[in-house]
């Protein structure tokens, strides 16, 4: 990658195709990226595998950041559903919402969302992390299996319906819990996982404010539907 | 002794031993029954239908040397690197967890000796699979245990999987049993539990969403690779419209008789259509599109001879699939085995308990004892072999029908044997020119 040169490519959508943006992506010739008039197209820097930083400002559609690789993707407004789905590594940032089913079975790498993320997040969450600053809907970490979530506001119901050993945090309200997902202890571990995925999201002041990280409660498996 | 029938008495047609059997279990345990394999039960199938072959007005092929094609290419109209299986007949995907490495490296070999592809399953990319399978399907199913994008771009074509004929609206389960370490790491679950698949996928749902998830996996594989949907025989007719509309290069139709590792006996016996009535209904959506032969259609789900493989696509299918045939080549259910399987509590010829990891065979299992019985060089050649015949079967029901290649054959090359099937099909009854529902007679 250091042969990439460090000066800003711009690729505008309304100019190029979707092909010839993912094309470039995929075969980076610079290490910095911004994406101009998105204007909602799907799959817009789908399959990123290198760790480039690619900027896009607007909002997209579908599949934004699909199985998403090292490299850091920030989207300056919505994202549509399956944003950063079976991501593997990296970072995908939402300045805005997220529409449903946001890093959907991920397997590793963190997503951002500064506003709320709709319906089926995290559902089958493989080892990706994901951090919420407002609220997340329902049916969310549904059949999660491992990772992290942390939901700075309230989370929707049916919250880890059949969870497996993803972790949950919640600032706030949960509408209901779905089957087999419990309240569980916050141990010294697990609040300081907490804090440092705060960080990680650029929550450094809120990550030292022992109130705030101390108002969260970690939700995970009973572990009663593990075999049948 | 004489036996009960011998005496005069008389089993029930309704309450069956079988059936009375599943009563007392259901009574004993208060579970449901879960097994492997598909569908017993008799339904119409490819038995009820026979060629014609030639004579005054059809004129035949010389048998065993005038060409007959067999090759089938895939994806040629998306895809910027197409697949071209040398032999109408793939193996279907079944899991690395489902089924033992030393299973699955030798569906490999013997998938690749004769030209054709082999397919990933529920679980992963394993690199013995890769390694010894020159033509590799990479499946993107609803619960992507081991879904990963340098898999994706590893593989020759991607079939997006949204039901399968063994359980259409369920999924597969994978008990504790066959749980190891190394499956539990491919699938990030704990060692050990009962794993339920997912039945849908989780980020789209509905045919809108289809089309857009199949831009998406050709955008991250830069339109390489051909995109096959796999859907369960249960609305073939609308689910292939919808397939196709989608943007799918092959649309594999797997009917009721397919396979599974293990899910609910009555999703096997009692959810979706024989694989026969799904043919046509599939073939008639592509002809309405116009994409018949181009869109590729692949078949699967009870396919055991060469005739069954051209009697799929005389009626229009492009290719067919096998997954429990593949497995009784390697060994299940060898009668050879009659004393384990015994001991197992079934028999040689009825081993259906995919799910307990107790195969004695070495197949469908993750003992290493056990899967250390089936050496994949010698299981790689029994496919082979076993591929070889199926092929060479269906060449010669093609020559004997006139065709230079398998893929001409068509439905005017078969009649039925039987009034079910001919309604099934749309083909006449044999010695008659009467399609029930259609020409008002005999």
């Amino acid at each position: 990658m250091e042969s990439l040169t460090e000066t800003v490519v711009e690729i505008d959508l309304s100019e190029k195709s979707l092909r010839e943006l993912n094309s470039e992506l995929h075969n980076p010739t610079a290490s910095n990226y911004r994406v101009l008039n998105p204007r909602g197209g799907h799959s817009v820097a789908a399959g990123v595998k290198d760790p480039i930083n690619v900027e896009i400002e607007g909002d997209v559609g579908y599949f934004c950041a699909g199985m998403h690789q090292h490299g850091n993707i920030t989207i300056n407004g919505m994202a549509g559903p399956g944003v950063a789905e079976n991501m593997m590594s990296g970072v995908v940032h939402i300045k805005g919402h997220a529409s449903q089913s946001a890093a959907a079975t991920a397997h590793g790498g963190l997503l951002i969302v500064e506003g709320n993320a709709s319906t089926r997040c995290g559902i089958s969450l493989k080892g990706g992390d994901i951090v919420i600053k407002g609220n997340m809907g329902s049916k969310a970490a549904f059949m999660a299996q491992a990772g992290r979530i942390v939901v700075c506001g309230d989370a929707g119901e049916d919250l880890g319906d059949s969870i497996f050993e993803a972790r949950l945090y919640v600032r706030g309200e949960v509408a209901s819990l779905g089957a087999d997902c419990i309240e569980k202890e916050m141990r010294p571990e697990h609040r300081e996982e907490l804090v440092q995925l705060l960080k990680d999201a650029g929550m450094e002041e809120e990550a030292n404010d022992d109130a705030y990280v101390d108002s969260f409660t970690r939700y995970g498996s009973a572990r009663t539907l593990y075999n049948f | 002794m004489r036996s009960p029938e011998d005496r005069g008495l008389r089993e029930s047609a309704i309450f069956d031993k079988a059936a009375i059997a599943a009563i007392q279990r259901a009574a004993d345990t208060g579970v449901y029954h879960i097994r492997g394999w598909g569908a017993k039960r008799d339904v119409p199938h490819f038995d009820d239908l026979v060629f014609l072959g030639s004579a005054i007005s059809r004129y035949p092929l010389e048998g065993y040397r005038e060409a007959c094609g067999t090759d089938v290419t895939m994806g040629a109209e998306n895809a910027s690197k197409p697949m071209t299986i040398d032999i109408p007949i793939t193996i279907a995907g079944m899991s690395f967890g489902a089924l033992s490495a030393q299973a699955k490296e030798a569906l490999g070999r013997g998938a690749s000796a004769m030209g054709t592809s082999t397919t990933t399953g529920d679980g992963g990319m394993t690199d013995e699979e890769r390694g010894h399978s020159s033509k590799l399907v990479y499946q993107l199913l609803p619960s992507r245990y081991g879904m990963n994008p340098d898999h994706l771009r590893k593989a020759d074509a991607i079939e997006v999987v949204v039901s399968q004929g063994a359980k259409p609206g369920g999924a597969g389960m994978l008990l504790g049993q066959k749980i190891s370490e190394r499956v539990a790491a491919m699938r990030t679950l704990p060692q050990g539990i009962d794993q339920r698949s997912a039945c849908r996928h989780p980020d789209w749902t509905g045919p809108d969403d289809l089309t857009l998830k199949i831009q998406e996996l050709r955008e991250i594989t830069d339109w390489e690779k051909p995109i096959h949907v796999k859907v369960a025989a249960s609305r073939p007719y609308y689910d292939t419209k919808l397939a196709v509309a989608a943007g799918a290069d092959v649309v594999v139709v797997d009917g009721m008789q397919g396979g599974t590792a293990a899910t609910q006996e009555v999703f096997i016996e009692d959810v979706g259509i024989p694989t026969l009535a799904a043919v046509g209904q599939a073939v008639k959506a592509l002809k309405e599109m116009n994409v018949h032969r181009k869109v590729k259609l692949i078949i699967s789900g009870g396919i055991r001879t060469g005739a069954d493989v051209a009697k799929a696509i005389a009626l229009g299918a492009d290719a067919v699939a096998v997954g429990t045939a593949a497995l009784i080549a390697l060994g299940d259910n060898d009668p050879a085995l009659a004393e384990e399987y015994e001991k197992i509590g079934s028999a040689a010829g009825y081993y259906d308990d995919f799910q307990l990891g107790n195969d004695p065979a070495g197949i469908t299992t993750q003992d290493p004892e056990l899967s250390s019985r089936l050496d994949p060089i010698e299981g790689g050649k029994r496919v082979a072999n076993y591929l070889q015949v199926l092929a060479m079967e269906a060449q010669t029901l093609a020559r004997a029908c006139g065709k230079s290649h398998v893929t001409h054959l068509e439905p005017e090359d078969l009649v039925a044997l039987t009034i079910e099937s001919a309604a099934m099909t749309g083909l006449p009854l044999a010695g008659t020119d009467w399609v029930p529902g259609r020409n008002g007679g005999f």
